[in-house]
């Protein structure tokens, strides 16, 4: 197959020693009069130097669909940047055979002033579409997003999982030749995530190539040909998605029991830390033996007020596939309950006797009121094999519970 | 199609060619500021010839019946009106063109598209507003029975000059925003102070003659002057400082568009 994008060598170079941000006039008039006076030399504090990307160099053939992976900080929305041309790289050189347009997050310039359709048509031409276009797909943009009733209305009135919607069924009538798409698929319900989903696939039978972000391994699983693993800036790994997404979660198996995020958001819902303990003993230790409950402890503030809403638990094993997902709304008619501010705790208990021996990642949402975002693979844990029914007898399946046996 | 990615060398290229091609992302951007500008206010568009309106009515007081300064044999709110037109423009559509990038930081920072469709499109909604208010300065001339004269056939090119001085200057500060934040206090102080240093409120006639030179070297002045004297007929232009205004807006327009694309590269990873 014709190879659509050839990367050789990228890299981006941050210096951190001056001010990103930006710099105040003050400042670099005290340095233009300094100057003279200064000793040759002595140039004042060196600045520190990060690299972002580093002899990155990868190729995707046409119709592939890329999946792109790694820690935060690895440097994945860096790349996207450099491939949406928002930002230049310092070194190496990309070739793009194709028409790319990017999806760095949906709604981008929208007002929320305008009304539905008037968002849609500038929406669209930001995205690179020309009005003829637009006014092509209109009724099918409309139609995907399910705000007909709404259309003359400003979106400020919209909730926000209309307005989410409304934002991904713009760009998902995009027709580029290339589609760069980071971390967006993970906004809205369930259902709209099945959506949008369904959206991906037709653009590979399309034929289309896409580069995908996500942090969601199955979704990687189920729609990537070919994954690329980002560490520090570097590419780790290259290559067939299972191979590369088992590889990455067993790096992320040896990693923390815990988790913390670095830096609270302006959300109402924030995690304060969430861990793995014992059932029994409370103690917050890995591995687990297979007898003994795992407790899921979630420590949260909430600090305005939150839509109803729920925290959800997904359990997924070695290779990224979900076993199952739970609810903090779970034993509730609603689905839903109230939050109230401060800080609070949920547990949930995984039973003892359950999990097979093994490495199991957990994803946590987030509530964000309306829609929900996914905290993936957040924390790891083991079962050891102590105690465990499986291992006495080496048997198959990746859980073994102890169920009741009566002889009649 | 085929599309080289690779580190910036020398100086940048400007690709008019891809700004045309994205000239209705120009159209929309500037329809949207226009469109959201008025919404939800009582009177709308109005308010783009109500401001001109009531600085008139208190420049005429202030400085035509209080200071008498000299009116040219032309109704005073008209002598004025013919001024504060073309600042208005210059004034509204300059503070909008410096503060467009860091006011899309948001949209710059998760989208391609060519950079100088935002000050661009700043200007037009400049000149969207501007349009409304010179019907309103044809009503009043026509109120003070003040015939157009006979050098209305100028008035393109002086509208033409204030425009590439407004974008010149425009693109300037629009960089430089994105670098200083100082510029947050220097564009308004422009906006204001400036009216004082142009012929707004008074005839540039006042200034002494060995002075003449060095205060066109402001373009409005040039403007203002040309807009007057081609839509007025009043006291004969003053070539040396139509021809300084031109060269001063031109050098600006070329400048700022260099220092535009120059900067442009850094917009994303400084916002």
């Amino acid at each position: 197959m014709a190879e659509i994008i050839v990367a050789q060598g990228v890299g981006k170079m941050y210096r951190l020693g001056e001010p990103t941000a930006y710099r105040v006039m003050r400042e670099r008039i005290a340095e233009l009069l300094a100057a003279p006076f200064r000793r040759r030399g002595a140039e004042g504090p060196k600045d520190e130097i990060l690299w972002a990307l580093k002899d990155v160099g990868f190729t995707i053939d046409d119709g592939e669909v890329v999946g792109l992976i790694g820690k935060n900080g690895a440097g994945k929305s860096t790349l996207l940047k450099i491939l949406s041309r928002i930002t230049e790289p310092t070194e190496g050189r990309i070739d793009l055979y194709g028409k790319a347009s990017s999806l760095l997050e949906v709604g981008i310039g929208f007002h929320p002033e305008l009304s539905g359709r008037e968002n849609i048509y500038l929406n669209g031409a930001i995205l690179g579409m020309s009005r003829q276009e637009i006014r092509g797909k209109f009724d099918e943009i409309v139609e995907f997003a399910e705000i007909a009733r709404f259309l003359d209305t400003p979106v400020k009135r919209y909730s926000s999982g209309m307005y989410v919607r409304l934002a991904f069924a713009v760009a998902a009538h995009l027709e580029p030749d290339i589609l760069i798409v980071d971390e967006v698929l993970a906004v809205g319900d369930a259902a709209f995530q099945r959506k949008c989903l369904g959206k991906m696939r037709d653009m590979r039978s399309q034929g289309r190539t896409v580069i995908l972000v996500s942090h969601t391994m199955p979704t990687i699983s189920s729609l990537c040909q070919k994954v690329i693993w980002l560490d520090a800036g570097r590419v780790k790994m290259i290559g067939e998605t299972a191979k590369v997404v088992t590889a990455y979660l067993s790096e992320g198996a040896k990693r923390e029991i815990s988790w913390s995020p670095r830096m609270r958001e302006p959300f109402p819902f924030n995690y304060e830390s969430v861990f793995v303990a014992r059932g029994d003993t409370g103690e917050s230790i890995d591995p687990i033996p297979a007898d003994v409950p795992v407790d899921v402890v979630l420590d949260y503030v909430i600090s305005q007020p939150l839509m109803a809403g729920r925290i959800e638990v997904r359990v997924a094993g070695e290779t990224g596939e979900t076993l199952f997902t739970t609810t903090s709304a779970d034993n509730l008619v609603e689905h839903v309950h109230e939050w109230t501010q401060g800080r609070h705790r949920f547990r949930c208990r995984i039973p003892g006797n359950f999990l097979a021996p093994g490495v199991y990642h957990i994803s946590v949402s987030e509530p964000r009121g309306g829609y929900d975002i996914v905290r993936d693979s957040v924390l790891s844990f083991t079962i050891s094999e102590e105690n465990s029914l499986s291992a006495r007898d080496a048997r198959q399946g990746r859980i073994a519970p102890l169920l009741e046996w009566t002889r009649e | 199609m085929h599309r080289v990615i690779k580190p910036p060398r020398g100086l940048a290229n400007v690709d008019f060619a891809e700004v045309w091609e994205y000239r209705e992302l120009l159209g929309f951007m500037a329809w949207r500021d226009v469109v959201v500008r008025y919404k939800q206010t009582a009177v709308g568009v109005l308010w783009a010839f109500i401001r001109p309106f009531l600085t008139m009515v208190i420049f005429t007081v202030v400085f035509g019946r209080i200071a008498k300064l000299p009116a040219e044999g032309v109704p005073y709110p008209v002598l004025t009106l013919a001024a504060l037109l073309p600042w208005q423009f210059f004034a509204t559509a300059f503070g909008e063109t410096a503060n467009s990038v860091v006011g899309n930081g948001h949209m710059i920072s998760k989208i391609y598209f060519p950079r100088l469709i935002l000050p661009l499109a700043s200007t037009a909604v400049g000149a969207a507003d501007s349009l409304v208010s010179f019907f309103f300065l044809f009503v009043l001339m026509a109120y003070y029975r003040v015939p157009p004269s006979p050098h209305i056939w100028a008035l393109p090119f002086f509208v033409v000059l204030c425009t590439v001085f407004t974008v010149g200057l425009g693109l300037w500060f629009a960089a430089l925003y994105v670098k200083y934040r100082d510029m947050r206090h220097l564009i308004p102080f422009i906006t204001q102070f400036g009216m004082y240093v142009s012929p707004v409120a008074f005839s540039s006639t006042i200034v002494p003659a060995k002075w003449r030179f060095l205060y066109s070297l402001n373009p409005m002045v040039a403007v203002i002057d040309g807009t007057r004297w081609s839509l007025l007929g009043t006291a004969r232009l003053y070539a040396p400082g139509i021809i300084a205004g031109c060269i001063v807006s031109l050098l600006l327009l070329v400048t700022g568009v260099i220092y535009f694309k120059q900067t442009e590269r850094i917009f994303a990873d400084l916002i």
